[in-house]
């Protein structure tokens, strides 16, 4: 039996080592396989879509959600599907939250990952460190449920007055589902994300650089700031495409705070526009999933995700580009 | 992913504080620049604290020990919806399921990266594709996930009706979750196994041991604590996740079972999870029952709260490199 598999091994000229890095090798092409076939897949789908709007699927044209049920009941009629989508209110709605939420929680990151590397004294780093990380793995059902039962209610009763209702009450009715309460949940949400890769970047600045500034007689915040904080601005940029990606993906939280009309907020309203509501790419996917048995609707909703799938991409691949410079410091993120 | 990375062991000490190091004497921008970020640093402090505490005292006041062992049941008042036992085994088995095919699969591909890595471009696409998806909003998978199992191929995994596939079941929705899982697992693997100094493979190679037994026997146990972090950040991410599962797992309240073998007709069913379970009782959702959603939050908060106190456990015995 042992002679038998030595010469069935000699003549295929495989070492067991061999064999095992083959079998490795191809369990990790399967998955590259199966990863290349859900992007097909997901554009091959869509592409109908695109392919009747053109470039006018991102522009603003009527209202997407009375489009939405054109396409859907048009498969259950006997005529020609409908494909008539101009998704604009609807990406505007995911620059909205996404930026908003990503500048709010790029500032606040920064302040609390200096705070935390360098002047905060022993015991609050000690707390403040695993806070983070468990504010980074709370499911964003929680963040959503706190959301639809704290946050709506008190910008519905507190925020928005009365004169703000009738001001755009025949343009939209203003309940407390807002762009705010996304923006504010979303960053919180994200905030822990940025914070732990600000701070990794910028434990890694070399202490020599730091000692030279105070040797000068330089105070500690303005040397921190002004040495530490850009000698990490590479490990900036990381954590901003990274939080980016994950605002941008987020599905549920947004779905149940914004308030589920694809409404483009109006910069022109003045302060009502925060309290407007509006609704992102992803959670408009959600809550139009139930529509998937209609064909031309199917390829709608792909549409929506390729374009999701497609940002994520290019900010992977930002991501990727903002880390080449970190690695002369030894910093992995 | 770096957000849960296992803590750095203590930062270099800090300079040395003396009178001039006082604030006192700064420039009033200066000053008003540490003032913001103690405020932030202690406001974020706060607002966790806060919500923590809320979800716990919502939980303490509206879980009953009832709500564990009934199903839950279509009624229109808090009393009559029944309890949470049917989502609390679906995220149960859907975590159990997605990690049976993400951890063979994670740890596959960690060890192929850390140790073969050959040829390079290989290892650079899967690399970047791995951290492509990471990035990827979980949604997209769902789609793709209805997409693929409404296939004829597939479909003894989940209801058949009239020749066509329902696509929707536990193997579904497990399977679409173990991608979310996937790029955590393998980048704590990956990270475990280069921890580990050179001379440690060296000293296995030089008693003549082949490259996969080394990996075996001597690098993959010392790397234990980071494979077990990287597991369970992965099962926290199931767990928390609801997209996936409301559009792959039919988000029906109750197990509805499909077929007649007894457990796989369960698992090509449909179901929910407890983050079903709270979306679909939030104010937003199709039932509305906010003290069941409370209920239910909380539980799945103390899960991923345990989950998270094991992983600083893990993290903290995994310091021997070091």
């Amino acid at each position: 039996m042992a002679l038998a598999s030595r010469t069935h091994r000699a003549s295929r000229g495989l070492l067991p080592d061999q064999r095992a890095e083959l079998m490795l090798g191809a369990l990790v092409c399967a998955v590259l396989l199966f990863v290349l076939l859900l992007v097909v897949f997901v554009f091959k789908e869509a592409w109908p879509s695109f392919d009747h709007n053109g470039f006018g699927w991102f522009g603003a044209d009527g209202n997407p959600d009375q489009q939405v049920q054109e396409i859907y009941t048009s498969a259950n009629l006997l005529r020609r599907p409908v494909y008539t989508f101009h998704a604009w209110p609807i990406i505007w709605g995911t620059l909205l939250t996404t930026l908003g939420a990503v500048t709010l929680s790029f500032v606040s990151a920064l302040f609390v990952s200096v705070f935390v590397v360098e002047f905060a004294p022993e015991a609050i780093k000690r707390i403040l460190e695993p806070v983070v990380r468990l504010l980074a793995s709370v499911p964003s059902v929680i963040f959503g449920l706190l959301g639809v039962l704290i946050l709506v209610p008190f910008i519905g009763n507190h925020v928005i007055t009365d004169g703000n209702r009738r001001s755009v009450a025949y343009i939209v009715s203003l309940s407390g589902y807002s762009l705010l309460a996304g923006v504010l949940i979303l960053s919180l949400m994200i905030a822990p994300l940025m914070i732990a890769v600000f701070s990794d970047g910028l434990r890694a600045v070399p202490r020599g650089w730091l000692e030279g500034s105070l040797g000068l007689g330089i105070n500690r915040w303005r040397t921190f700031w002004k040495i530490g904080v850009r000698t990490a601005r590479p490990a900036l940029v990381a954590g901003t495409v990274l939080a980016t990606a994950r605002a941008l993906g987020e599905t549920v939280m947004l779905a149940m705070v914004t308030g589920g009309v694809s409404f483009a907020p109006n910069p022109a309203d003045g302060l009502i526009f925060f309290v407007e509501p509006t609704r992102p790419l992803a959670a408009t996917i959600l809550q139009t999933a139930e529509e998937l048995t209609s064909e031309p609707m199917r390829h709608t909703i792909f549409a929506m995700a390729a374009v999701l799938l497609f940002s994520a991409a290019m900010l992977s691949l930002a991501g990727w580009a903002a880390k080449q410079p970190m690695k002369r410091y030894g910093v992995r993120a | 992913m770096s957000a849960v990375a296992p803590p750095k062991p203590s930062a270099p000490p800090a300079a040395r504080r003396s009178a001039r190091d006082s604030s006192a004497s700064w420039r009033w921008t200066d000053r008003l620049g540490l003032a913001f970020a103690w405020f932030l640093g202690l406001t974020f402090l706060a607002v966790t604290a806060a919500i923590v505490l809320y979800m716990m005292v919502q939980g303490i006041r509206y879980v009953r020990p009832e709500l564990f062992v009934t199903h839950p049941a279509a009624g229109v008042t808090e009393r009559a919806s029944g309890g949470f036992l049917d989502p609390l085994m679906g995220t149960v088995i859907v975590a159990l399921m997605a990690m049976a095919i993400a951890f063979p699969l994670g740890l596959a591909i960690g060890v192929w990266l850390s140790e073969y890595g050959r040829p390079s471009w290989l290892a650079r696409v899967t690399e970047s594709t791995i951290e492509m998806l990471a990035g990827s909003p979980s949604i997209v998978f769902a789609l793709f996930g209805t997409l693929l199992f409404e296939q004829g191929a597939f479909a003894f995994l989940s209801r058949t009706n009239d020749g066509v596939v329902y696509g929707r079941s536990f193997f579904a929705a497990a399977s679409m979750l173990s991608l979310i899982a996937l790029p955590l697992i393998v980048a704590n693997v990956r990270e475990g196994l280069q921890a580990i100094p050179g001379h440690v493979r060296e000293a296995s190679y030089a008693v003549g041991k082949t490259r996969i037994a080394t990996t075996r026997r001597v690098l993959l146990p010392a790397a234990r604590p980071s494979v077990v972090t990287g597991a369970m950040l992965g099962v926290g991410r199931i767990i928390g996740d609801t997209a996936i599962i409301v559009i792959l797992l039919g988000a029906t309240l109750r197990f509805t079972e499909s077929g007649d073998v007894p457990l796989l007709s369960t698992l090509k069913g449909t179901g929910s999870t407890l983050t079903t379970f709270v979306y679909a009782n939030a104010p937003t959702g199709e039932i509305n029952q906010p003290e069941k959603a409370f209920a239910a939050g909380f539980v799945l908060l103390s899960m991923v709260l345990a989950l998270n106190f094991a992983v600083d456990v893990a993290a903290r015995r995994g310091r021997r490199w070091r």
